[in-house]
């Protein structure tokens, strides 16, 4: 019995490079809107959806979580959402509020 | 027994064990890191004295750090890409260019360090110091893991020791690879890019 890994399609390595430039852009966005005063009010929400969007493509298509068996995906994501809880915890227990 | 690498090792998910304890493994590894974030959020504008976080911060210089790693992240799918294929030329070039991007990741981590303790942050200075090299400094512990895993690799295929039934052994590396890929994300943005209004204005 050959296991599962061996029957899952992932991406061309074309797409691979498509996605590292994606990324890349991404970054240079993080790093540009830092540098925009204007964009102060909203720095905090635009980082966070910048990061949170690098952060799921790496987990989808780098760790091929989007195309793999889900029991992964429900195994890293019960420790995620353990972390995020126990750090909002601790943020909102300590008033910590960025 | 040479038959193992492809047969053996399933659970009675069909999925490989291996696999199920390399993802329960990041999943913990999760909860370990989010504890050092929270240290260095609950500590964050709290040192009484300095150097201040804003005052040794380099953005564009960590930028091009995160670049790095983020890049090794594409040579190390195109590695296990490659041994998919069978092809272990490629296979080599890219676990050896993974390996180079780690280690020049590590050499500005060790340098922005240096940097840090010539202008007065240390682990016992403040408590800026402290949760800053803790977090920072167990990340790269993991990086260091990292591409003594991927070297290792390199030598086995050189010495044909690597075949492409073995390919879940590059997906394991490449999945731990990418983990310290993402917990750098949150790193980069939590701990430099929410600083660096106060370091540029």
């Amino acid at each position: 019995m050959t296991t599962e890994h061996h029957d899952i399609e992932h991406p061309s390595s074309l797409k691979y490079v498509v996605i590292a430039i994606i990324l890349s852009i991404v970054t240079a966005l993080e790093v540009a809107v830092v540098y925009i005063e204007a964009l102060s009010p909203v720095l905090l929400p635009l980082l966070g959806i910048l990061s949170v969007g690098k952060f799921i493509v790496v987990v989808g298509y780098y760790m091929h979580l989007k195309f793999d068996n889900k029991l992964f995906t429900l195994l890293f994501a019960t420790g995620l959402i353990l972390a995020v809880y126990i750090l909002t915890a601790l943020m909102v227990l300590f008033r910590v509020f960025i | 027994m040479a038959t193992h690498e492809t047969t053996g090792h399933t659970t009675t998910t069909g999925l490989d064990n291996r696999k199920v304890m390399m993802w329960a493994f990041i999943g913990s590894d999760c909860l370990f890191f989010a504890s050092l974030v929270s240290t260095y959020l609950l500590y964050r504008g709290k040192s009484v004295v300095g150097p201040y976080p804003y005052e040794v911060f380099n953005i564009p210089y960590t930028s091009v750090s995160a670049f790095v790693l983020l890049m090794s992240s594409l040579t190390m799918v195109l590695a296990l890409s490659a041994i998919q294929r069978g092809d272990h030329t490629r296979l080599r070039i890219w676990l050896l260019a993974t390996s180079i991007l780690g280690c020049v990741f590590l050499g500005g981590q060790y340098f922005e360090f240096t940097v840090f303790v010539h202008e007065g942050v240390t682990m016992q200075g403040n408590l800026f110091g402290s949760s800053f090299f803790t977090l920072t400094g167990f990340h790269g512990l993991h990086v260091t893991f990292g591409v003594v895993i991927l070297m290792s690799f390199f030598v086995m295929s050189l010495r044909g020791r690597l075949s492409q039934e073995q390919s879940l052994n590059i997906e394991l590396a490449g999945l731990y690879w990418h983990f310290v890929d993402i917990v750098w994300i949150v790193i980069f943005t939590v701990i430099y890019l929410i600083e660096a209004p106060n370091v540029i204005h």
